[in-house]
């Protein structure tokens, strides 16, 4: 398989002392829409500046198209478009003329049909003309997504784009960037909206504390780690002591309930029935009983709870 | 060379200041001239002492180049501050742009603004005065080096300050004192020895004296010295702004 880009042995510790990656293994496949999930504070933006080069990354290596991304710098740009965490906007101009300028510092004279095309389908055709500080922050948003893209780059990096954007517009914000990936852009996203990721994208990773947990398909994902749960609510709060008990169960608790893993053996039936008996013996008798599929969200807390206990 | 994406940055530098024209071209002209004005009332038609030019003559060059160097010095280092303070400055790192790319798009935006000051000034005062271009290469020499070594300070000036105080501290502490001190208002001729010494040290003091040298023929430097000197800055100047840019010096962290 040939990647868009492959992390190696990553770090970065900030002058303050604070080490953001303590070494990111990522493998990013051509083609893929790929998540890169994590909570706040788990080094993606700081993986993300690195890649952008906003950010001077402390040790590592990375390849990006087959090509030294440190070393050849230019090339790779010219191939990458990212879209910032953070809203920013050149106050001096209006979305079509700062989206020529992005064109042209590329160093590609600005394709005028792209950036029609782009402003019409980032529904920012009616603001082309208004100055920038007059956009409200989900234009703003979309401004900056259309920045990312002038330029036709092969891979894009999208770090938290949605926030702040309603629904609907999100809706075709992400039908536009699935129909990119369609014709062949690689895409690596992170978002808060977990559900999001669980839709869109074929790869995921899982980043904590500035080190990689997890990153396989989403389908593999969701399938390894336990495919559904048991939720048993309780009256009163839930003792560490029972928790230590449960561990073989990867217990997590959320408010009153407390959610067990349930695996399945290799004939398919699950050990209910078990992880039942040893969590009533533990806990008594429970307020309600329920199986709740997991989802991401529920793979992605478990995950990162793991390597904190 | 990414000659394309260099000159998209030139062209965005100059349309920035050319879109706030009132700030950046007719307000600093109209400083100058009611400086001119103030000037003329005072001094009348007095002479400068030991030359054979007029007061008001004299002030004419010093003025000119003192608005080519403020607003060079305005050029980058607000269109930098800006763009740290907006978070702009992350598509200039994101793009594929050199800092040597990076360096001549700016300052040769700075010198554009102020040669377009200079000459705004010039023609607005052409009727006051019997100034006149006496030496063409020597205006040009100073004007331009002059505006690429303030265009520099306030390219490294906007990456050093972290808020609007810092530029304005340092405007008012380092550049205000460095361009007034040196010889706009006054022959240094006219200056305590020790004084006149210190200015030797002020590159400041030889860009004016050889940009007025252009206008009136009249000059208190040694011109070979001068150009060495003038050169010696401009060149430091570029280096320091291309190495600055190129670690990523305040920005890049």
């Amino acid at each position: 398989m040939s990647y868009a880009l492959e992390v190696k042995q990553l770090t970065k510790t900030y002058r303050n002392g604070k080490q953001a990656l303590q070494g990111v293994d990522l493998s990013v496949p051509e083609g893929s829409f790929f998540a890169l999930l994590g909570p706040n504070g788990a080094g993606k933006s700081s993986l993300i500046n690195i890649l952008a080069d906003t950010v001077k990354p402390t040790s590592g290596h990375v390849t990006f198209l087959g090509h030294d991304l440190f070393r050849e710098r230019r090339w790779c740009k010219q191939h990458l478009g990212v879209v910032p965490q953070e809203i920013a906007f050149d106050p001096f101009f209006n979305p079509r003329d700062i989206l020529k300028i992005m064109s042209g510092m590329f160093g590609f004279k600005p394709d005028l049909k792209w950036i029609d095309e782009l402003l019409e389908r980032l529904e920012l055709s009616e603001h082309a003309h208004k100055n920038a500080r007059q956009l409200s922050g989900g234009m703003r948003r979309r401004l900056l997504v259309a920045q990312a893209l002038v330029h036709k780059p092969k891979v894009v990096i999208l770090d938290e784009p949605t926030a702040g954007v309603d629904v609907e517009l999100r809706k075709r914000l992400w039908d536009f960037m699935r129909e990119l990936n369609t014709n062949g852009t690689t895409i690596l996203l992170t978002t808060h909206y977990l559900e999001e990721a669980e839709e869109l994208c074929d790869h995921v990773a899982i980043i904590d504390q500035g080190k990689r947990l997890t990153s396989q398909s989403m389908k593999g994902l969701l399938d390894s780690v336990g495919s559904s749960a048991l939720v048993l609510q309780y009256a009163k709060p839930m003792s560490q002591q029972a928790l230590l008990t449960l561990a073989q169960f990867s217990p997590r608790i959320d408010g009153d309930k407390i959610l067990l893993c349930l695996k399945k053996d290799h004939s398919g039936k699950n050990n209910f029935n078990a992880v039942y008996q040893t969590a009533i013996q533990v806990l008594g008798e429970a307020k309600s009983v329920r199986i709740q599929n997991e989802d991401l969200e529920d793979v992605f807390l478990r995950i990162t709870n793991e390597k904190k206990t | 060379m990414n000659w394309y994406g260099c000159w998209t940055l030139y062209t965005r530098e100059t349309r920035r200041f050319l879109n706030v024209n009132m700030q950046t071209i007719v307000a600093p002209a109209l400083t100058a001239i009611m400086y001119l004005i103030v000037f003329r009332y005072a001094m009348g038609d007095r002479e400068v002492p030991g030359m054979d030019v007029a007061y008001f003559d004299f002030l004419i060059p010093g003025l000119v180049m003192m608005a080519m160097l403020q607003n060079a010095f305005a050029n980058t280092s607000s269109s930098i501050m800006v763009g740290k303070l907006m978070n702009v400055q992350i598509f200039l790192m994101m793009a594929p742009l050199s800092a040597l790319e990076v360096t001549i798009a700016f300052l040769a935006a700075a010198v554009t603004r102020a040669v377009i000051v200079a000459i705004v000034l010039l023609l607005v005062l052409a009727p006051f005065t019997n100034v006149h271009i006496e030496h063409l290469w020597m205006i040009l020499f100073y004007g331009i080096a002059g505006s690429i070594i303030m265009g520099g300070l306030g390219l490294i000036g906007g990456m050093w300050s972290k808020t609007f105080d810092d530029m304005a501290l340092l405007n008012n502490f380092i550049i205000m004192p460095l361009t007034f001190l040196s010889g706009v208002f006054y022959s240094v001729k006219q200056l305590p020895e020790v004084w006149q010494t210190m200015n030797h040290f002020n590159p400041f003091f030889y860009l004016i004296d050889g940009f007025r040298h252009g206008f009136l023929n009249v000059g208190d430097t040694n011109p070979s010295q001068a150009i060495i000197v003038v050169s010696i800055a401009t060149l430091s100047t570029i280096f320091a702004c291309w190495y600055l840019w190129h670690t990523g010096w305040k920005l890049k962290e």
